[in-house]
């Protein structure tokens, strides 16, 4: 059971209150783009064991959605953090760092 | 014109607590930029009551305003006044991006009473809800059993719970099975030593 904070409301509640959205930082490929980021775009997603950046809807509260960053190992969190940013804040990666030093995913590390 | 009905008629039930649905009651949803001060002059003016801080509900009289997300509050007033209070609303708020609609008959209301009120709700929902961290002026939003629901503390022993129109009946039976006679916990009467 994954304890999960809001950003937007600060409810820390358990995950039946939240409906997961799958992975987070996904850049959009769209008309126009090659043929290859385009599938990548569609299909290609990470699947770590360790360290992995979430997207999570308050569905039944705020109803915002944010992103979450948590360990799929252990289901440990490492932070939640607004869903305007494309990339996760200096706080977060230091919390993860804390942790899991040496972590990294995709192109943040 | 029909005569306006509420949910399930107000309904009553005893158990470890009394359940019954309020009836007809004014609701209506105001979307908009919660930091301008037009939202916040304009609500003062048309029920009283101050705009509620993150995750608060705040009174006046018969009408309530309760925080529901960053960027939505819902003002409760009575039923036959719910469409008046919105245009006055609507009419405050044009100079504004927000949006006001008349949500009462979309949705139900319940009132849970008595010593136990804490527990039933607590069956249902993932809320802490001892007295240390729960208590009036709060408004939490959360899952009741399967649905989405708010709840709020009217005293020290009775809730406010609100819920979709649709789901009325699911969560009176719900909250009628959570507060069958002889289903005490004791959990926050323990916690209060």
């Amino acid at each position: 059971m994954l304890i999960l904070e809001c950003p937007y409301c600060g409810v820390k509640a358990e995950e039946t209150e939240f409906h997961a959205g799958g992975e987070a930082h996904i850049k959009r490929f769209g008309p126009g783009s090659s043929d290859a980021d385009f599938e990548g775009y569609l299909f290609n997603r990470e699947n770590p064991k360790g360290v992995h950046f979430e997207r999570w809807r308050h569905a039944n509260g705020c109803g915002k959605w944010f992103h979450v960053v948590r360990c799929t190992m252990t289901l440990e969190v490492f932070g939640s953090y607004s869903a305007q940013v494309s990339e996760p804040p200096q706080e977060i990666r230091d919390a993860i760092t804390a942790k899991r030093p040496g972590w990294c995913w995709r192109d943040f590390a | 014109m029909s005569e306006p009905q509420s949910a399930l008629t107000g309904t009553t039930c005893d158990g470890i607590a009394k359940i019954r649905e309020v009836g007809l009651q004014g609701m209506i949803t105001l979307r908009g930029d919660l930091s301008a001060t037009e939202i916040a002059s304009a609500i003062a003016d048309a029920t009283g009551c101050a705009l509620p801080a993150l995750r608060e509900i705040t009174h006046e009289g018969r009408n309530s305003v309760s925080w529901m997300s960053p960027d939505e509050v819902m003002v409760f007033v009575p039923y036959d006044e719910a469409e008046a209070t919105a245009a006055k609303l609507e009419s405050a708020l044009t100079q504004v991006h927000a949006l006001v609609v008349n949500v009462s008959d979309a949705r139900a209301m319940f009132e849970l009473e008595g010593p136990n009120a804490r527990e039933v709700l607590g069956k249902l929902c993932p809320v802490d809800l001892s007295p240390d961290s729960f208590g009036q002026g709060i408004i939490r939003r959360t899952r009741l059993a399967q649905v989405p629901a708010a709840f709020w503390m009217t005293s020290d022993a009775s809730f406010r719970v609100v819920c979709f129109r649709s789901v009325a009946q699911y969560v009176f039976d719900t909250l009628k099975i959570a507060a069958q006679p002889g289903s005490e916990v004791g959990l926050y009467t323990q916690a209060n030593g």
